[in-house]
């Protein structure tokens, strides 16, 4: 078996794959649901119910979906310029800290000027989270997979630290938890009484502006051309180590930013259960947009939808919400595959 | 060398009407050709004519979609590569296939017999070795690492792994690419011993001299198609190149040099490796309105000094002064700050950005400039404008500024990095390889604008493993050899035999390293 390059990828064939795709994830799923037991018609159709059936399922979908748009967000920006953030989890609990940290009263500012801080600080926490592996790779050339997947680990002991001992709220009858947010550092809902929150609308304008970064600016050329061909951007005078550790400070701070609208917007304080691994669902997301900035809304959306579905849907068709994973999982296989197909041709013999 | 290849002769090898299309390109279009006992026959075309294909399709890696092979009268089965070997053909590659940390004799019967017997038969298997390369002037240590052997003694364990495996075809693909002149008069005398003793050649081919002083039939194709077939002692070298091209050749008149002031100078220069050999101690200077070539056996040192210049490698020692200054902090920025033009080796690796438009790949060097961007925004018009500019000034074949460059052919994306490099009259040029895979008409089209460059007074660097190439446009030669460089010598002062000697690293030894 072999790979041949295809000359050109049609506009059909970059609609055909990623649907061929989809089709064979929910083809996967079905033979689980069987398995367990129900229908795959009515268990999808429950999924769709329970992700976008009603106000509610629509609401909840779409805060689901925000700190996956930011996680998604900073994989796509990283993978661009082939640096291999796997640490998406790391970056968001940093910004989480950092929110709390500057958010519980340390500082007193109105919104207006206290939510901005927190944002920034928050970023830069996240951003140098990544700068260490960054720096790692450009001058030593140590794998950044190993460097931000193992501080995943390191990060998420680290917090626990934190809500066993500095940040623990005094108040909190001993859990690992920290205090609440001060009126001030709360990100408003969108809705008043849902539990939408203003972290979408951040959501959605970083998503655009990640897009006008990566298509109209000489940052956003740099990154792709390193992305591509590393060699080939050296040799044109394009600062590549350069490129790759300002690849990790906006990726770095993206991933923060999931963390802080998480506590800011939602939560109200941080707690060790507070993502349940966006950080690595970023990925799925990520490569389900095929890294456009823009698709990484819609990806977030889908993926969201598919865990908010499927838990209304286990309640009511007694199948496992676990089918949620597999779908989410099952999807960025056949979107990997769909890709590739997309651009090579496999020649068997 | 046509001992016993008359019209009576027995055919070995039969194709007939072999097409094969991959999507709207046929790459072979209806070719059929035969190969008699005894016979050499020289393959040849441009890149992109087919010959690659052809025998990919012979080797069974592709199926044809149309036609048949008949190996000694039997039909071939498509599509299997174990076939081709087993009916007695034997390929050797442009780029070797030996394994680097075993000795020729284990390169050579591995793959002939199952691992756990490998070390049985040993003693016989060197026996046969020693005997063919005795027969056919291979002469080889069947005992060495071929780590320690030169290109030339390679490929002969290449041919030998052919003849071990009783091969009675021998497809030779681009075999004097790599050679010194010396080299290839042997590997000649070497396939006259073969044809006397019965086997029959493919001798692929662009080279025309070669071509006619070893083949006995010459096999034109042009795109895809079969553009002629002559008695090689019946074709001229012109009827052969016009059947080549499809056309009037191009031709470049080159006057003499006016050489002005020195514009690069490299002073005691010395460089970690490059995969070939490391830069010892160099010195050179390139003068405006001069084309300084630079000759040498593949891996001498060309990789080095070129990425040396174009600044992606840094010097261990020495300096580089450029318009008479020294420069204290050198990279591709800080060369193309000076005005260097680099057109790079490696088209699809270092010069352009397959995946990228070529709008994008044009401003590579310049995007920081005001020409293209402002306060970190790209002004895309601006691009697509320089990009239209170059496609029309430089006839590049493609769809339009937005066009991914993977989908261009080897000579268009050139023109691009020509375009790119000599954009705003650079007055250093350095080219590595700038023919090197491209057609006939392309190559004409790279020396007029590397003559003009020289003509209007820019110092110019060609560096080629071609030496007809150096020869034909260098003012001025200097020869590497394993990362010294000769005395340079003026054109025509050397013949290609004088070169030669240099380029195997004879006259290397005193005062080697201060060359100009």
């Amino acid at each position: 078996m072999r790979l041949e390059p295809r000359p050109a990828s049609s506009v059909a064939a970059s609609i055909l794959w990623p649907a061929g795709a989809i089709l064979a994830t929910v083809v996967f799923s079905s033979l689980l649901v069987m398995i367990a037991g129900a229908s795959p018609l009515t268990v999808f159709w429950l999924v769709i119910k329970g992700a976008a059936g009603s106000q509610f399922a629509a609401l909840e979908t779409l805060t689901r979906a925000t700190p996956l748009i930011f996680t998604g967000l900073a994989v796509a920006v990283a993978f661009r310029a082939k640096l291999w953030n796997i640490g998406a989890e790391a970056q968001l609990y940093l910004g989480a800290v950092m929110t709390v940290v500057i958010g519980t009263g340390a500082v007193t500012l109105p919104s207006a000027g206290l939510i901005p801080l927190i944002m920034i600080a928050a970023m830069l926490t996240g951003a140098l989270a990544l700068l260490g592996p960054a720096v790692l790779k450009t001058k030593f050339g140590v794998d950044e997979v190993v460097t931000t997947l193992l501080l995943n680990f390191i990060v998420l002991l680290f917090v626990s630290m934190l809500l066993e001992g500095p940040l623990k709220d005094p108040t909190g009858l001993g859990w690992p938890q920290s205090k609440r947010v001060i009126a001030e550092a709360q990100l408003p809902r969108l809705i008043k009484g849902k539990r939408l929150h203003f972290g979408f609308i951040l959501a959605i304008v970083s998503a655009i502006v990640v897009w006008v970064i990566m298509k109209k600016t000489t940052l956003g050329y740099e990154m792709r051309a390193v992305g591509h061909n590393a060699e080939a951007a050296r040799f044109a005078g394009i600062p590549v180590n350069r490129v790759i550790v300002k690849t990790a400070l906006l990726s770095g701070g993206l991933a923060a930013l999931a963390g802080f609208s998480e506590v800011a917007g939602l939560k109200g304080n941080l707690t060790l259960d507070l993502s349940p691994g966006y950080g690595y669902t970023g990925i799925v997301v990520a490569m389900l947009a095929m890294l456009n900035p823009l698709g990484v809304i819609a990806a977030a959306i889908f993926v969201a939808g598919i865990f908010v579905g499927a838990d209304a849907m286990s309640r009511s068709a007694n199948v496992p919400s676990y089918i949620a994973e597999v779908m989410v999982a099952t999807s960025l296989l056949t979107m990997v595959a769909a890709i590739m197909l997309m651009r090579y041709r496999v020649r068997w013999r | 060398m046509d001992a016993n290849n008359g019209p009576e002769a027995e055919t070995v090898l039969r194709l007939t009407g072999i097409t094969k299309r991959f999507g709207p390109l046929v790459a072979n279009d209806a070719i059929s050709l035969t190969l008699k006992r005894g016979e050499v026959i020289a393959l040849l075309g441009e890149n992109g004519a087919g010959k690659t294909t052809l025998m990919n399709i012979l080797f069974g890696h592709y199926t044809a979609d149309e036609g048949d092979i008949e190996v000694f009268g039997r039909t071939l089965p498509p599509g299997d590569p174990h076939a081709a070997l087993a009916a007695g053909i034997g390929m050797v590659h442009q780029h070797f296939t030996l394994a680097d940390q075993m000795t020729v004799l284990e390169n050579i019967v591995l793959g002939t017999r199952p691992l756990w017997s490998f070390n049985l038969g040993k003693s016989a298997a060197r026996e046969k070795i020693r005997r063919l390369a005795a027969d056919y002037g291979l002469e080889v240590d069947p005992d060495r690492m071929i780590t320690e052997l030169s290109v030339g003694e390679r490929q002969r364990v290449e041919i030998l792994k052919a003849l071990y495996r009783e091969a009675r075809i021998l497809i030779l693909d681009e075999p004097t690419a790599v050679l010194t002149p010396m080299e290839t008069e042997a590997l000649f005398a070497t396939l006259a011993k073969l044809v006397a003793a019965g086997l029959s050649v493919i001798f692929i081919s662009h080279k025309l001299g070669e071509v006619q002083s070893v083949s006995d039939r010459v096999v034109v194709l042009r795109g895809g198609k079969l553009a002629g077939e002559r008695r090689t002692s019946e074709a001229t070298r012109r009827e052969l190149a016009e059947l080549m091209v499809g056309g009037q050749l191009p031709v470049n008149e080159i006057g003499p040099a006016s050489p002005g002031d020195c514009l690069f100078e490299l002073k005691g220069v010395s460089t970690r490796s490059m995969g070939g050999a490391a830069l010892k101690q160099i010195s050179m200077q390139l003068r405006g309105g001069e084309i300084t070539g630079l000759a040498g056996i593949s891996g001498n040192g060309q990789a080095a000094l070129a990425a040396l210049i174009s600044g992606t490698l840094e010097a261990i020692e020495g300096d580089i002064l450029v318009h008479g200054e020294k420069v204290e902090r050198w990279s591709p920025g800080a060369a193309l700050e000076r005005g260097l033009g680099r057109i790079p080796e490696d088209r699809h690796a270092t010069g352009m950005i397959g995946d990228m438009s070529v709008a994008e790949n044009v401003i590579s060097e310049a995007y920081r400039s005001p020409r293209f961007s402002r306060f970190g925004f790209l002004d895309w018009k601006a691009a697509a404008a320089f990009a239209n500019d170059i496609i029309k000034a430089y006839d590049v074949k493609c769809p339009s500024p937005e066009a991914r460059v993977r989908l261009l052919s080897g000579g268009n994306m050139q023109k691009l990095i020509l375009g790119r490099a000599l954009d705003g009259d650079p007055d250093i040029i350095l080219a590595s390889q700038p023919t090197r895979g491209l057609d006939v008409g392309a190559v004409a089209y790279v020396h007029a604008r590397l003559i003009e460059a020289r003509d209007r007074g820019a110092a110019v660097l060609l560096i080629s493993e071609d030496l007809d190439e150096i020869q034909t446009l260098s003012d001025r030669i200097l020869v590497i050899h394993r990362g010294q460089l000769s005395k340079p010598s003026l054109r025509g002062e050397l013949s290609v035999m004088e070169l030669g000697e240099l380029m195997a690293g004879h006259g290397h030894d005193e005062g080697a390293s201060h060359a100009a």
